[in-house]
């Protein structure tokens, strides 16, 4: 499996598989000696087996509604968020949704389509491992996180947006 | 004029440095075509028909001299020694080279411009009137609001992969709408409500494109502190449920009519409650800190130069035309709105030289405080000219091409790049403004005629504002030939609405002619006070046609 991003720019060895969406009629098929992410309304559906395993957590589609899991985020070690293409944006708002709305305190990693010039932006909206593209430099990952030293708005990671800290 | 902090500064920098990254791994060939794409439109740069094209934000239409000045260079140094005024405010360089991009950026960082967000599916730049806070019936004035919404709106982490771009106009006027705010994705029109607060009528889902529409109000009143906290509501919907799968129906219009303004209002307004009172929300203190780079200029305490000019009008009838055109009525005492217009016959409507450029810088620090204003018409405002100067400032204008005493007249057109430079073009749209304007050369037939908006695109993406023009032009490509289809009735005014299609469209060569007929039509059954939006409300479409196509 190819390594992770920290948000700290470290990469580190990836611990986690994503499991697919069955076809219908499948059965959802969870190996047995790794850490599984598993779509989230499966895992839903399948609460009261799953809730307190450390081993298990979930992924959204981007198109998704996080609201399903509202009352149980803390239930889970990880979530991740796929971004089916880099160019779509759902992505972001599901995860300032699990941060700051249902208060998501454990890993929010995103997956899928994620390329260096997105980092900055999944940083910002609360995401904090990041799956890059295999066919990306990892390398270079620290600097795309880190461009800008600031932003204008608050965000997952401020809730001072600039035009307060300019008043202080 | 807004004036950067450090903050600001050190943001633009390193959004240069990231540009410079981004092309250098484009030009080693680390990022593939689509995946530089984004990046390099977020940063104002197509790649054209004949060469890459860069949009220069100039936010809400605010210039100062010395960045006309840079600009000038800018185009002598990195490109062909002409740039362009486009029907957003901003600025176009038509022949830079993809790997200047990043030193040109430089350059305009250090006057405290960019390119940024000037394309690509994210909030664009904020528009509002080029008379804000110089004509007497505002409310208050805009540009603060346009600037909180710039900051606000810039590298937006959340919003930067919308479904398709998304534009903002403010609007403070009562009376007028210079800035269209109807045909905006949200359009905000600043009102005072029953208790005398000021806040926001909010208008969402308006645009023009392939499925042109006026946006409806989502809300009647909204507090002035909420303005943040209700866009990114807006915004949020919009990211989240606007539609992905297919580009023409990706626009916020078309979630918003699919929803029902009511529908749409009503999930706006659950998301908001969430994050009404998030630190997002607006304080007195940061709308007074913006509003402060927005003060009066050092007015001089003149008298209206009533008898002054009325004379100078009386010996001179070339400048009595310009001044009842091209100058129109300043809030102070002694002082005048001058437009300058960029409509020269033989000269591409918006297109300005480099020594151009240099020229309107003087003339701002002479005329005006060093300042000037773009228009979405394309046209330059000085804004703050003494009237007893009006003349001086005329006899200089005419040699420089920008007196030509047609504004808001049938010549003044709106008209995009089109085919002759744009990739995304069905048809030329340049010589067919060249062929109406030589058409009617006449400025007493054209001041007979009143105001006449004549818009004109060059494909349906609709950057010439065709739909709300009051005659409205759209190129079209049949079989490979361009043709132009026309429509009557369109306007962007509070009374805004789309024009109606007359019928089959015509040859290039056969629209001055066309025009010739339509604006006969207007002069047979106008009465004494009617404009030609008036009397086509009152006689409807038939008449056009049947002159048209007999």
């Amino acid at each position: 499996m190819p390594d992770i991003i920290f948000r700290d720019g470290s990469i580190r060895q990836n611990q986690w598989v994503v499991v697919p969406r069955p076809d219908s009629g499948e059965s959802l098929n969870i190996p047995g000696h790794q850490r599984a992410l598993i779509p989230a309304d499966l895992w839903l559906a399948g609460r009261e087996h799953f809730v307190g395993r450390e081993d298990i957590g979930v992924w959204f589609d981007s198109h998704d509604e996080p609201e399903i899991l509202a009352d149980h985020v803390n239930e889970l070690p990880l979530i991740a968020v796929n971004f089916p293409k880099f160019s779509d944006g759902r992505g972001y708002s599901i995860g300032r949704l699990l941060r700051e709305r249902f208060g998501f305190k454990n890993e929010l990693r995103a997956i899928g389509d994620v390329l260096l010039d997105q980092l900055q932006f999944m940083k910002r909206c609360g995401f904090d491992t990041y799956e890059l593209r295999p066919d990306k430099d990892i390398r270079k990952a620290a600097r795309s996180l880190n461009f800008f030293s600031q932003g204008y708005q608050a965000a997952t990671d401020t809730d001072l947006p600039l035009f307060r800290r300019r008043a202080s | 004029m807004y004036v950067y902090d450090e903050h600001d500064r050190q943001m633009m920098a390193e959004r240069v440095a990231q540009f410079r990254d981004q092309t250098t791994r484009a030009l080693a060939g680390e990022l593939a075509e689509d995946e530089f794409l984004p990046l390099r439109l977020q940063n104002g740069l197509y790649i054209q028909r004949l060469a890459p094209m860069l949009r220069i934000c100039v936010p809400y239409g605010m210039l100062r001299s010395v960045q006309l000045r840079r600009l000038a260079r800018i185009t002598r140094d990195y490109d062909k020694g002409y740039a362009h005024f486009t029907t957003r405010q901003n600025v176009q360089l038509n022949w830079p080279d993809l790997e200047d991009v990043p030193d040109i950026l430089a350059e305009l960082a250090e006057v405290e411009m960019h390119a940024n967000q000037t394309s690509g599916n994210c909030i664009r730049n904020t528009t509002t009137d080029q008379f804000a806070a110089v004509q007497s019936d505002e409310l208050v004035d805009p540009r603060p609001y346009c600037e909180i919404i710039r900051q606000w709106s810039t590298f937006h982490p959340e919003f930067a992969f919308l479904p398709r771009k998304f534009k903002v106009a403010v609007n403070a006027s009562e009376q007028t709408d210079r800035a269209a705010i109807r045909v905006h994705d949200i359009g905000l029109q600043i009102v005072r409500n029953e208790a005398g607060e000021l806040g926001f009528r909010v208008h969402v889902g308006g645009g023009l494109g392939r499925t042109p529409m006026v946006a409806p109000v989502i809300r009647e009143f909204l507090p002035e502190l909420d303005l943040l906290t209700y866009l990114e509501a807006v915004l949020r919907v919009y990211n989240r449920y606007g539609r992905r799968d297919n580009k023409f129906k990706a626009r916020i219009k078309i979630l918003v009519k699919a929803l029902t303004p009511e529908g749409f209002a009503e999930k706006v307004e659950t998301e908001w409650a969430h994050i009404k009172d998030s630190p997002t929300r607006l304080t007195p203190e940061a709308i007074e800190r913006i509003q402060g780079y927005f003060t009066e200029p050092d007015y001089a305490a003149l008298d209206n130069a009533t008898d002054l000019l009325a004379q100078q009008r009386f010996e001179n009838r070339g400048f009595d035309q310009w001044l009842q055109h091209n100058v129109d009525t300043h809030k102070k005492p002694g002082y005048a709105i001058v437009s300058l217009t960029m409509k020269k016959t033989g000269t591409p409507p918006g297109d300005v030289t480099d020594r151009q450029l240099e020229q309107i810088a003087d003339l701002a620090d002479e005329f005006s405080f060093g300042e000037v204003r773009v228009t979405h018409q394309q046209n330059v405002v000085l804004a703050d000219v003494p009237q007893n100067r009006l003349l001086e400032l005329w006899q200089e204008l005419g040699p420089m091409g920008f007196g030509t005493a047609n504004l808001n007249t049938l010549t003044d057109i709106i008209c995009c790049p089109g085919g002759d430079f744009c990739a995304l073009a069905n048809a030329k749209s340049i010589p067919v403004a060249d062929a109406i304007q030589r058409r009617f050369d006449n400025l007493d037939f054209l001041y007979d005629l009143g105001e006449i908006d004549l818009n004109i695109s060059g494909c349906m993406n609709a950057c010439g504002h065709h739909h709300v023009g009051n005659i409205g032009v759209l190129g079209v490509d049949k079989k490979g030939q361009e043709f132009y289809q026309v429509s009557l009735g369109g306007s962007s005014q509070h009374d805004a609405s789309i024009g109606k299609i007359l019928g089959p469209s015509f040859a290039q060569d056969d629209m001055p002619d066309v025009i010739a007929k339509i604006i006969d039509v207007y002069v047979n059954k106008r009465t004494d006070e009617e404009s030609f939006l008036d009397t086509y409300r009152r006689v409807g479409i038939d008449p056009f046609k049947e002159r048209v196509y007999a």
